[in-house]
């Protein structure tokens, strides 16, 4: 079985009772067939198939881009491009303690702010509950929003963020990965960085693609390594 | 909704005379026009402005005139907002949104006499030709007045005539155009904040304030719509009438 | 038509000049709808049907949510100018059946479980009809769906089959009716399966057949389903292959 093989629902990834389904597969039998259009993936015995499209489905720990939908009495509801509306309840949002009888919530995020949160948990109605508390996380005021393809972002970010931060150095423009598919840039060249990102949206199944984005860069970019620090 | 960074960044962009995906405040996107895509109507036509996409088809079917007007054919424009071309979009019979982009079409065919509908009978105040002109988006991304105006010209111009004959219509092989006389085209622009950009995208309509299309043939303006919550100065509104006038000539190209 | 032909099959020759095994050209592409979340269009000869998929997203109404599991819903609508005589706009008892057996069609194979308090929902909107629209539909809002991402056990395939008369009134079964042998023929079926699990997930007939005239249509179908599903994978795979 070829590794990173184009595959498509139904159809068969492998025979034999060796091998275990994972995400985006099933079994049926005595072969492992699978459920999404996307590419194959073995690890030991673990077959999986990463996914070519789909919306955004929320885990914990991601990092996400999201934007306040509603102000409610004790909590908000942030859209973060899922199909399910997340919550941040009235102690996730700051630092400081929030007093319900005297402040009101919207002047701490009001509807249609941004905030790079986190999500804390996902319970069993699929209800994402997100923090804006903790490193890293806060509100965005300024700089550009741009929409990515969710399963293209493991390949914006990179094995150990080798790719953003790639990116980063030969642009000099601040930038922020939501798993959810949300960017966030500020500064530097912001028209290179929106190029780089449409070619991994429509080659990151393909092989050789960071040497191809290397060579962009380093003809188009800066040349030299900025200090960007996020 | 539009989010605020980036509705910031929209109006800072229109201040330095851009805009989010690079244009100028007064730049159409590229047109696209294909006609005769659906060959069992007798006109049809689909439009790209950048990727507002917009499919118009044109029947024309026998039926009775309008009392008050024996002799003449009868025009009549629907449109759709269809669900499938946004996701914001809802199913569901044409609300204010889809009825007004009807009304306007029909108001800038009607007003520029581009169907000439005298020469639509077939029997003076029993048959004529009923000419209907449907409009359905397929991929919405702002700017549907323009877009459906191009497509409903297109369907029309490329239009066949169907025979009347012995009780029966016969729609096959047809030769004759539909009798039309000249172009009418529309632009439509949009006011956030200062700027007035032309063309808007879905996100530009969403940050709007007030929006004016406006509906030429031949150097002379034949209809107008004005919508939107808030109001124009009336130099916006010379300024807007000679861009409308100069987008005119590049809109006319594409049609041919 | 308005007068009911002679023959719809002469010489071993149907109206449009096919055999009676042979099925119209198909074409299939996706990606026609950008802002949807998959999209395909089909094409059996003239019949054009375009299919395309906004999911899972939020269910609106509330009471329609189902706490385990994402509600799939189809919507099969024709464009007033896709047949000879223009039809008003808005779904009527024909349209509203058509969308209800191709949601339970797409059902049997999306993964519903994972999806809970969510909606699928997918779009078939007929731009040109010649017959056969919902089959084509069904073939194309499979294709939307696996293009969307949607996890599911495999595509759905159909195609429809008839018994058309020659000059002496003798019946014939034929593959993949076009609109004059779905007026005037004696029988026609709309037939799909999931290849996957090798099920018949879409069956509806109009006629008057004996059992043995019936599967014979289906074999013939059957070969016409192989190849579609081909022509489905290919179209699947042509956005990401070759370069």
């Amino acid at each position: 079985m070829k590794e990173k093989n184009l595959i498509t629902p139904g159809e068969v990834i492998v025979e034999g009772m060796d091998y275990l389904p994972g995400e985006g597969t099933y079994r049926d039998g005595s072969v492992i067939r699978s459920s999404l259009l996307g590419l194959t993936q073995t690890r030991d015995r673990l077959v999986k198939v990463i996914p070519l499209s789909g919306r955004y489905i929320p885990k914990r720990d991601d990092h996400v881009i999201g934007v306040v939908k509603e102000v409610r009495y004790s909590n908000w509801i942030v859209d973060i491009r899922a199909p399910y509306d997340a919550l941040m309840m009235v102690g996730e949002a700051v630092d400081r303690f929030i007093d319900l009888k005297k402040d009101k919530l919207s002047s701490f995020f009001n509807i249609g702010e941004v905030m790079i949160c986190k999500i804390t948990n996902v319970d069993e109605s699929m209800t994402p509950m997100v923090t804006a508390r903790g490193p890293g996380l806060r509100k965005l005021t300024d700089g550009r929003i741009i929409d990515v393809q969710p399963s293209k972002i493991p390949r914006l970010i990179g094995k150990n963020a080798s790719m953003v931060k790639m990116i980063k150095d030969h642009t000099g423009t601040k930038m922020f990965v939501g798993q959810n598919g949300k960017v966030w840039l500020q500064g530097g060249n912001e028209a290179l960085v929106i190029k780089v990102i449409r070619k991994i949206e429509r080659d990151a199944h393909k092989q050789g693609l960071t040497d191809e984005i290397l060579k962009i860069l380093e003809s188009e970019g800066n040349g030299n390594k900025a200090d960007v620090s996020d | 909704m539009i989010d605020k960074v980036t509705l910031k960044l929209m109006t800072d962009s229109f201040k330095n005379g851009t805009r989010l995906d690079g244009r100028k405040l007064d730049e159409f996107r590229d047109i696209k026009i294909e006609t005769g895509v659906i060959e069992k109507a007798e006109g049809s036509a689909m439009v790209s402005l950048g990727d507002s996409k917009v499919l118009v088809g044109v029947k024309v079917n026998p039926g009775e005139p309008y009392s008050d007007s024996p002799n003449e054919g009868v025009l009549m424009v629907g449109a759709e907002l269809t669900a499938y071309s946004n996701d914001s979009f809802e199913t569901g019979p044409p609300k204010e949104g889809a009825i007004e982009l009807a009304r306007v079409v029909d108001r800038a065919i009607r007003e520029a006499k581009i169907l000439d509908v005298s020469k639509l009978v077939i029997k003076s105040g029993e048959k004529v030709w009923l000419v209907f002109v449907d409009i359905y988006t397929i991929n919405a991304n702002g700017n549907i007045f323009d877009a459906a105006t191009l497509g409903a010209m297109a369907a029309l111009q490329t239009a066949k005539l169907p025979i009347f004959k012995e009780d029966e219509v016969i729609r096959e092989n047809l030769k004759d155009p539909l009798p039309t006389n000249g172009t009418v085209v529309s632009s439509t622009f949009v006011k956030a904040g200062d700027s007035i950009i032309v063309d808007p995208t879905m996100k530009e309509e969403l940050a709007l304030n007030a929006r004016l299309t406006i509906g030429i043939k031949e150097g002379n303006i034949v209809s107008l719509q004005k919508g939107g919550d808030f109001g124009f100065k009336d130099d916006e509104l010379e300024a807007m009438f000679d861009r409308a006038l100069a987008h005119s000539k590049k809109l006319l190209k594409a049609l041919k | 038509m308005e007068t009911k032909p002679m023959y719809l099959i002469k010489g071993g020759k149907r109206l449009d000049g096919r055999k009676l095994e042979e099925w119209r050209d198909i074409e299939i592409k996706t990606g026609v709808i950008p802002n949807a979340d998959g999209s395909c269009q089909v094409n059996f000869g003239k019949t054009k049907v375009i299919a395309s998929v906004y999911g899972p997203r939020e269910l609106h109404p509330k009471h329609m949510v189902m706490s385990d599991k994402a509600l799939v819903r189809a919507r099969y609508d024709m464009l007033s100018f896709s047949v000879e005589d223009r039809k008003r706009p808005g779904p009527g008892r024909r349209e509203i059946e058509i969308s209800k057996v191709t949601a339970e069609a797409l059902r049997d194979v999306v993964l519903v479980e994972k999806f809970p308090r969510a909606v699928i929902d997918v779009f078939v909107t007929v731009i040109q009809a010649d017959a056969s629209t919902r089959i084509t539909g069904l073939n194309a809002a499979s294709v939307a769906l696996a293009d969307a991402g949607i996890p599911m056990k495999g595509l759905v395939t159909g195609v429809t089959f008839g018994k058309i008369y020659d000059e002496k009134g003798k019946g014939y079964m034929a593959v993949d009716v076009y609109k004059p042998e779905d007026q005037w023929g004696n029988a026609d079926v709309a037939y799909a399966r999931s290849i996957a699990t090798n099920e018949v997930v879409l069956l509806q007939m109009d006629g008057d057949v004996t059992k043995e005239e019936f599967f014979q249509g289906k074999e013939m179908a059957d070969k016409a389903i192989e190849y579609t599903y081909q022509q489905q994978l290919k179209a699947l795979k042509a956005k990401y292959e070759g370069d």
